[in-house]
């Protein structure tokens, strides 16, 4: 088993190593965030329309 | 049912008859697509030969492509589409006769030009055959498959773009076996293989491919 | 479906009404993602620090924990997406065409990891970014119908033939997708290009196997979580007229 600090410099590949795992992880957050925000944005508007109704 | 099948051939062999340019435009485009690629990459005999292959099964794709547009287009603006969903026949078998008479309207001529282009590009002799071979058994798949794109796109107004993007990818398998057929006949070799391969897929569209294309169609006209 | 016992059946009926969906999501949810952080944080732990370094590629393979569960899933979401296509065709299940068109943005993500993380472990093994490999053109040609799938989809104005015009369109890419797989490997074999694929070990030592095997495993959760996500949204936009929904808001404010 290696030091935590050489685990990081990955051998002299963390360029590639970092940057593949860094891109995966941007994606996969988008996925899951994306729908979280586009859901509390649409109940805002459904609720806002809800109310003008009532009205 | 089979005289069914028969009146929408025959039908649509008179329509394309009575408009040509339906047939003649997808062979203008592919000689020119084909002309086009000497001057883009230069006329050196010997880079043009070795891919000629690929340039030939590259702009037949793209022709066939094009002419896809108008296997349901006018069916659909005029609205014998609707009358064909009516009828009491099996959708399917309707579905399969005019991809039928699309074949012999645009993936027929690709075949008579087929020799000249090989001419052009200095194809060599012995491939010639294989090309024609290879040309009768790909691009009745191509009309087939492509009957399932322009199925779910014929509602659309600006359907031309993603009728590539969904038919394109399908068609890898058919583009990969032909041109590698055409490029090893013209090295000599034996293409057994591959023309039973092509045999294969040829049969399991005929079989699979007017089945989901009616479904399509009953989406679109919905 | 007589062949299927009356509580089985019942149970599914219940499982595919909207509101009943929608509660038990928000139940299942804290759990799942529970569940995919632990997963998570094992698998990149293991990977990343305590699986002994390769003797060949040195810690570049260490891209593998990413690239190889990343490609698995994309073939995954394929064949879940189909089969949710075929349910929302047969049997006009609205939950399972929410299904489909939620798979495919997530399956496309996982697709493009994998392309992105093959380049990224290409450039030091076969010093470039990009190699006519057979898996990663057969990623690509997966990519594209994937796109496919999302184009269409957005294409088509009225949701609900958007909705069978892309489980029809799954359905024929997943009985083409084996026939591209072999014809592009078949293709691959005869154009040898440059083959120094060190990445096609056959044995895989036992401590290097297990984080691997757990990432894939909490990406299966990850994809549960997301497309969850994703269908709560679809699915209050598709019922946003009706009652549960109008209870659920007045019920929260």
């Amino acid at each position: 088993m290696n030091s935590f600090a050489e685990s990081i410099l990955m051998g002299g590949y963390a360029f590639y190593v970092w940057t593949a795992y860094g891109i995966a992880f941007v994606v996969l957050l988008i996925n899951l965030v994306l729908p979280v925000l586009q859901r509390k944005q649409f109940l805002r508007e459904l609720a806002l329309k809800q109310k003008r109704t009532r009205q | 049912m089979i005289s069914a099948f028969f009146a929408i051939v025959r039908r649509d062999l008179i329509l394309a008859v009575r408009l040509r340019a339906e047939a003649v435009n997808p062979v203008f485009f592919f000689i020119l697509v084909v002309t086009l690629f000497p001057l883009g990459i230069g006329a050196e005999t010997k880079l043009l030969q070795t891919m000629a292959t690929g340039i030939i099964w590259v702009s037949a794709l793209r022709a066939a492509m094009l002419s896809l547009d108008s296997l349901f287009r006018s069916d659909f603006d005029d609205g014998s589409l609707e009358q064909l969903l009516l009828s009491p026949h099996p959708l399917t078998i309707l579905v399969f006769a005019k991809i039928i008479a699309h074949w012999l309207v645009t993936g027929l001529p690709l075949l008579i030009v087929a020799p000249l282009l090989a001419v052009f590009l200095g194809l060599p002799q012995q491939a010639l055959g294989t090309l024609l071979i290879t040309l009768v058994l790909v691009t009745p798949v191509l009309s087939l498959i492509g009957s399932i794109g322009v199925a779910l796109t014929v509602g659309l107004r600006r359907g031309g773009m993603i009728l590539s993007l969904l038919v394109l990818p399908l068609y890898v398998p058919v583009l990969i076996f032909a041109s590698n057929a055409v490029a090893m006949a013209g090295n000599g070799y034996a293409v057994d293989a591959q023309i039973n391969i092509l045999i294969a897929i040829l049969l399991l569209s005929v079989v699979l491919a007017p089945l989901p294309a009616a479904a399509a169609l009953k989406m679109s006209m919905s | 479906m007589s062949f299927v016992p009356a509580p089985i059946s019942r149970f599914f009926h219940r499982m595919a009404s909207p509101p009943h969906f929608y509660c038990l999501t928000n139940k299942l949810l804290p759990w799942l993602t529970v569940i995919f952080i632990l997963l998570l944080g094992y698998g990149l732990y293991a990977g990343l620090y305590l699986a002994p370094t390769d003797y060949q590629q040195g810690d570049s393979y260490r891209i593998i924990y990413v690239h190889v569960p990343a490609a698995w899933m994309s073939l995954f979401i394929y064949v879940v997406m189909a089969t949710a296509g075929a349910i929302g065709l047969i049997w006009r299940i609205k939950l399972a065409d929410i299904m489909v068109i939620c798979s495919a943005p997530i399956g496309a993500s996982f697709t493009f990891i994998a392309l992105v993380t093959g380049s990224l472990w290409g450039k030091p093994m076969w010093g470039t970014w990009w190699v006519w490999d057979a898996r990663l053109t057969s990623e690509l040609i997966l990519l594209f119908l994937y796109l496919g799938i999302i184009s269409l989809y957005g294409a088509i104005e009225d949701k609900r033939s958007a909705s069978r015009a892309v489980s029809i369109l799954a359905l024929v890419g997943v009985v083409n997708i084996p026939i591209i797989h072999y014809s592009v490997e078949w293709w691959n074999t005869l154009h040898q290009g440059p083959t120094v694929t060190k990445i096609d070990k056959p044995s895989i030592h036992i401590d290097m196997l297990i984080p691997l095997l757990v990432m894939a495993i909490a990406f299966k959760f990850y994809h549960l979580i997301a497309l969850l996500q994703a269908a709560k949204v679809e699915l209050l936009k598709r019922e946003q007229n009706s009652q549960w929904v109008k209870t659920m808001l007045e019920s929260e404010t």
